[in-house]
């Protein structure tokens, strides 16, 4: 007890550690925040100095390495005692009803932020992107194959219903399976000839299969309208009557007066409903034969194979499904802007889509749905300083990935269980890889 | 005739560049058999570094270009090595041990932090330079097509043979060389051997950047123009042509990139401008399902 809090050696290292974190960050930023290039009046570039700029920024990382150098292990130490025991053992004693609570919520946003058409319309968004999620979570959470190209499905569902729509005149409820069939069934196409390959390069080759899709998306002028993208996509219906304020539109058949906002609810609740149906099939589809099969396979292909599962079509399978749920996902996304463009399905968006499964722990429903709700809500929070909430997001990823790499919710409920169901720690999961480990 | 050795010459010298940054990948994959999706972004911090620098140096007063492109070079390469050495740092390092998606994450991550910051820092807009090095000379003379070969070819061409050649040597020949084909073919087994595994590791990613960083001058020299954006396909490409030449090897790397500029020179002059990324990711699929192992690739063993 009568210890020093900080001993003189400790401070004496910790000054040289945060002076070379300094010197790297000195090292880092002197051409590229000390100096500025712009084109000046000629065109030519002229550079500008910011040495305040680049002083103030290396002092600030020379103070953070310091006080993480001095502090850390104490306050890493003191964050964890601060939790008690009881607490602990009452959150995951809660931890069934969360889902519940979850999905309440939910159910009832509309209700709260009536009035909020800006929190409403964020409402939507993320659940689009938790159904994107869940989506693509049977392809790399249970069946373990890396896919970096979700996007092109999702572009696929978008301009299915896009074109299909104002071709044939068809309503949303016709177009969205077919939206989804479409892109299943490129999902199958793309999946026969790549998914011998294993890890790395089934995630390199989706990769470029996603910007295929997008590059012949923008080059294919006649069909897709290019970089201008199309517009004018009809807006869905309720069961037949119209968002507006016509004789036989919503508002005058229900006696309600009119107001922009019940095509927004309508459109919350179609989009939850779609992603509710996305996670309910994902749990089902776990506990039959095929979804047994894409865990087993996560877990071991050479086992897989030597117990007699056709892998092809395990994959293939896996591959499809969450191709169609990112469909009627782009299927709605396409219905709700009422426009869509290539811009709408870069290879940011499968990024993001991949981060909101990784973060939120592989595998896990509600682990997904919550970095969905933490991610685009931060998006959000952080729109006034845009021009920095990509760098933000960015660091974000890197952090929760350093300090949690197991995702946000980091334990499992197995599918099948002997007796009683257990929940156990998300080390234990397999994932997306392209070998054994040696 | 002649279109197609000038179309030949412009795709190999595209294909230069793109299989110095490949190296960059061959290394870290063969190594730590990770995709490090930031290099792309590391390569356009090189170019950016690269800029300022030359404009710092006019400012000053270094007038001779030679000179000036000699010392900045060496800036480029120093100051973008830093850059892989913190990446490393900071976003695979601690991952070392982590399951296998971790790191992927994380290096999308720092890609999409690395293009940020470079746009917060040094603006959206498009930076252009005026043409450093000028005039060429006229190989055949067609009737009416002349095949130009530029300096500024010859540079990108030379600096890559040289690149190559001295790294090879590094490689094969200094104990810093084996110590990297020794964590290639087995991480634990180096470590217990007494290699410093984590030095090495960081090494590879220090001398990957400071090869961007001289495809990021070469880019910047030969096309003059770059801005945030540039890395990410230059990126996906050079890891194309990594996959094709076989990952691991860097003989293959290059031969990769060359191979991967002649067809995306190839179809823009013969076929159409716009789906030239398309041919380009089309070939990378086409190969991996007939070649999976890559041209000079060793073939991969299944363990259980």
């Amino acid at each position: 007890m009568g210890e020093p809090i900080i001993r003189r050696t400790d401070v004496l290292a910790a000054v040289k550690e945060a002076g070379i974190a300094a010197l790297v960050a000195f090292g880092l930023f002197v051409l590229l925040i000390g100096f500025r290039t712009d084109p000046g009046p000629t065109g030519a570039l002229v550079i500008s100095t910011r040495f305040g700029a680049l002083a103030a920024l290396v002092a600030v990382i020379f103070l953070i390495a310091l006080v993480r150098a001095l502090f850390w292990h104490r306050v890493a130490a003191t964050v964890a005692g601060l939790v008690p025991p009881s607490l602990k053992a009452a959150a995951s004693g809660a931890a069934p009803y969360a889902t519940a609570a979850f999905v309440g919520f939910a159910l009832i946003v509309p209700v709260i932020f009536y009035n909020d058409r800006y929190l409403l319309d964020l409402g939507i968004v993320i659940v689009t992107y938790a159904m994107l999620g869940f989506g693509l979570n049977i392809v790399v959470g249970l069946a373990g194959l890396l896919n970096l190209g979700y996007a092109a499905f999702y572009a696929i569902g978008a301009y299915s219903y896009a074109l299909i729509a104002l071709t044939f005149g068809l309503s949303f409820w016709i177009c969205l399976p077919l939206g989804g069939a479409l892109a299943a069934l490129t999902g199958i196409l793309l999946g026969f000839p790549v998914l011998r390959l294993r890890g790395d390069y089934l995630a390199i080759v989706t990769l470029g299969f996603g910007e295929i899709i997008r590059l012949i998306l923008l080059n294919w002028q006649n069909l897709t309208g290019g970089p201008n993208g199309i517009s004018g996509i009809p807006r869905p219906s309720f069961f037949g009557l119209p968002f507006n304020s016509a004789e036989n539109g919503f508002a005058a058949t229900f006696g309600l007066q009119y107001s922009p906002t019940h095509r927004v609810v309508f459109l919350y609740y179609v989009i939850l409903a779609l992603a509710l149906l996305t996670n309910w099939v994902t749990l089902r589809l776990r506990r039959l034969p095929i979804g047994r099969a894409w865990e087993a396979l996560r877990e071991d292909e050479i086992a897989c194979r030597a117990l007699g599962i056709n892998t092809t079509t395990t994959k293939l399978t896996a591959f499809a499904i969450g191709a169609m749920f990112g469909g009627f996902a782009g299927a709605f996304f396409a219905t709700r802007q009422g426009f869509i463009s290539p811009e709408s399905f870069t290879f940011g968006e499968s990024a993001l889509v991949l981060a909101i499964v990784v973060l939120g722990g592989m595998g896990s429903q509600v682990g997904v749905a919550v970095a969905a709700a933490v991610m685009l809500g931060g998006f959000e929070f952080f729109r006034e300083f845009s021009q920095y909430r990509m760098l933000v997001f960015g660091a974000a990823m890197v952090a929760v990935v350093i300090f949690r790499p197991r995702g946000l919710v980091s334990t499992r409920v197995p599918s099948v269980s002997l007796a009683k169901r257990k929940v156990i720690p998300a080390s234990m999961v397999g994932e997306a890889r392209a070998e054994s480990p040696t | 005739m002649e279109y197609f050795v000038q179309q030949l010459i412009n795709g190999i010298t595209l294909g230069s560049i793109y299989g110095l940054i490949a190296i960059g990948y061959t290394m870290v994959y063969g190594i730590i058999g990770m995709i490090n999706f930031a290099h792309g972004d590391i390569f356009m911090v090189g170019a950016f570094t690269a800029l300022i620098a030359f404009l710092i140096l006019v400012a000053v007063g270094v007038s001779a270009v030679p000179l000036a492109l000699f010392l900045v070079l060496l800036i480029a390469m120093a100051l973008t090595a830093l850059y892989g050495w913190t990446v490393e740092r900071i976003a695979y390092r601690p991952l070392r041990h982590s399951f296998r998606l971790a790191p992927l994450i994380s290096a999308i991550g720092m890609s999409i932090v690395l293009q940020n910051f470079v746009q917060v820092a040094q603006g959206a807009r498009v930076k252009p330079l005026p043409p450093l090095v000028q005039g060429g000379y006229t190989l055949l003379e067609g009737h009416d097509f002349a095949v130009r070969l530029s300096n500024i070819q010859i540079i990108v061409i030379v600096t890559m043979l040289v690149v190559m050649f001295g790294f090879s040597f590094l490689v094969a020949r200094t104990r810093l060389g084996r110590n990297m084909r020794a964590c290639e073919q087995d991480l634990k087994m180096a470590a217990l051997i007494g290699i410093d595994v984590d030095r090495t590791i960081s090494t590879t990613f220090v001398l990957g950047a400071a090869l961007a960083a001289v495809a990021g001058l070469m880019f910047l020299l030969y096309y003059g123009v770059i801005d945030f954006f540039i890395g990410f396909l230059a990126g996906v490409k050079a890891f194309t042509a990594a996959v094709l030449g076989g990952i691991g090897s860097l003989p293959g790397a290059m031969i990769g990139g060359i191979l991967i500029g002649l067809i995306e020179t190839l179809w823009s002059a013969y076929f159409s401008i716009e789906y030239k990324d398309v041919a380009a990711f089309s070939i990378l699929i086409i190969v991996l399902i007939f070649l999976p192992t890559g041209i000079l690739g060793r073939p991969e063993v299944e363990k259980v």
